[in-house]
């Protein structure tokens, strides 16, 4: 058997499989189904300081090959994490990524501070969600904002701290470089894209928020080319996700550069996936006569 | 015990009740079991990047076996509706806040409307004649289920739309007033005049909802619907979480 453990920013996961922020909730549903130490790791859903509501339905329209969500990081918070879902999380045997957003620089530092003091094992900082009006991917678009925004929690963060890009930015490379220096031990990318669908009888946009963040098939390709860019440019892990759906997605992944993985949209289509994914990740190991699937990472031939 | 799960289901029989409304019982397995009226599934469709969430109709424990009965909606229901017997679905389920049917001897009152009806079908069942079924429809070519519910003995009153009938008018105009419950299905609009006939009643009302939804779960927060908050104010909650099925009285129309 090939050895599937990578090893991020410090921390080892026994597979490069995480679970995307906001797919995922806290896992406490698709435990339902395996166990929970099968994945790598999980990216909670995405907290910020207080609870929020979230954005009025709908929140969701399926495109050719994907979907749009504009959910708004409905979240109960980040004390009730700490207190309600983080205790059961950390039983389940699997790395424990807390993902957090915030309106300020500020509070963005406030909750790396906080769940410093816990024993998560990671933070994914969010400066690219789309779907909230203050906060998130404002930070997200300029080196000014992610520089701003990394060095403020860097200051306070114990955690090995994980800065996810918005893909909606014309150099990713400059993002990538810009979270590096400022002290990132990681950056994981793509967030969504933004998108809107119109109902044509109705001349009414489909999601409630108009515009929506696009995930799924459809952007795969985005997200290989901007992992590849990204890769070259640092020399922090880089984990990718953006519509893998296949081992085969995994497999292309990796050699873009990718040192881990992340999964979303593909477990509405099948929940089973990352069991799937992770068979067919290792039978293509054996076959290509590969000892560790960290061989694969940035492996691309380019022409 | 998973409380849902996937299965390949093979499609037992299927037919058409009405043009565009298809019928399809499927053998289940062990979905079945753990199914309650209510309840929902989410199933596959070939190509598409999201489940379609059908309510469940009825549930065939003896043969393992769920009926789903759906309207072609848009492409994904359209492939769904071709799939022949024999085939198989890829099925999630069963999902979510199914009815709480309490005690059956009380007079009841199952209300539905148009494609909101099938799910009410197993729920009404072990009411037998304490079950009023009032079905609402456009006109009389788009009635369906009708006996089915007068096979497991439920009184059914028909109202359609535009009169060509039973009665001309709404289901509110219809209901019959000596019940002490009621479960309802069907669009806003009629979930909102339901569930404001059962309040002037005081009369105990579950509904249950539909909004566009991704996993099924309550994994993604997707399918948010506002309900009342026990501080007096409001909250999103979900539809394939919480519900589909909730107390009329906890749900804020907008």
């Amino acid at each position: 058997m090939a050895d599937l453990h990578v090893n991020l920013a410090g921390v080892t996961l026994a597979n490069p499989l995480i679970a995307a922020s906001g797919t995922f909730g806290f896992g406490r549903e698709y435990g339902e189904l395996y166990p929970l130490s099968t994945l790598g790791g999980i990216s909670c859903k995405g907290l910020t300081l207080r609870e929020r509501p979230g954005n009025p339905p709908p929140r969701i329209a399926e495109t050719p090959g994907g979907m749009l969500n504009a959910v708004g990081l409905q979240n109960p918070g980040v004390e009730s994490f700490i207190a309600h879902e983080l205790p059961w999380l950390r039983q389940q045997g699997t790395v424990v990524i807390a993902n957090i957003a915030g309106n300020t620089p500020e509070e963005y530092r406030e909750m790396a501070e906080r769940l410093s003091e816990t024993d998560v094992d990671m933070i994914e900082m969010n400066i690219s969600c789309p779907n909230v009006k203050q906060g998130g991917v404002q930070f997200g678009t300029t080196c000014e904002g992610v520089t701003a925004v990394t060095s403020a929690v860097r200051r306070s963060c114990k955690k090995p701290l994980m800065v996810k890009l918005s893909p909606n930015v014309s150099d990713i490379g400059e993002m990538a470089a810009a979270a590096e220096a400022a002290g990132a031990d990681a950056v994981s990318l793509i967030n969504t894209l933004t998108g809107m669908r119109i109902d044509i009888r109705t001349r009414r946009p489909i999601i409630r928020n108009n515009t929506g963040g696009l995930s799924g098939p459809a952007v795969f390709p985005v997200a290989v080319r901007m992992v590849w860019q990204a890769a070259q440019r640092v020399k922090i892990p880089v984990v990718g996700l953006g519509g893998i759906s296949t081992w085969q997605d995994a497999v292309e992944m990796l050699l873009a550069g990718a040192a881990a993985l992340q999964i979303g949209t593909v477990l509405f289509q099948d929940p089973y996936a990352p069991v799937k994914i992770l068979e067919g990740l290792s039978r293509f190991l054996e076959e290509e006569g590969l000892s560790s699937v960290t061989e694969l990472t940035g492996a691309v031939r380019p022409w | 015990m998973k409380a849902f799960d996937v299965r390949q289901c093979r499609i037992l029989r299927r037919e058409e009740l009405v043009p565009g409304v298809f019928s399809v019982w499927v053998e289940a397995g062990e979905l079945a079991e753990k199914a309650a009226p209510g309840q929902f599934a989410q199933i596959a469709v070939p190509g598409k990047t999201l489940r379609r969430p059908i309510s469940i109709c009825e549930i065939d424990k003896a043969r393992c076996a769920l009926r789903f009965v759906f309207q072609i909606r848009g492409e994904g229901t359209e492939i769904l509706a071709r799939y022949e017997e024999g085939r198989s679905w890829d099925i999630l389920a069963p999902l979510g806040h199914g009815f709480e049917l309490g005690d059956c001897s009380r007079k009841v009152c199952f209300v539905g409307g148009g494609i909101g009806v099938p799910p009410l079908l197993e729920a009404a069942k072990p009411f037998g004649a304490n079950a009023s079924a009032v079905l609402g429809f456009r006109t009389k070519a788009a009635a369906i289920l009708l006996s089915d519910f007068e096979r497991q003995g439920n009184r059914v009153i028909l109202a359609t739309d535009d009169g060509s009938a039973g009665f001309h008018g709404l289901v509110t105009g219809c209901m019959p007033e000596d019940c002490e419950a009621v479960f309802a299905c069907g669009p806003t609009p009629m979930l909102r005049a339901v569930a404001a006939w059962a309040a002037e009643r005081g009369v105990p009302c579950q509904i249950s909802l539909e909004q566009r939804m991704a996993c099924g779960v309550g994994a993604c927060l997707g399918c948010a619907c506002k309900l009342k908050a026990e501080d007096g104010g409001w909250r999103f909650g979900h539809v394939c979480k919480d519900g589909p099925v909730f107390r009329a009285d906890c749900v804020l129309f907008e």
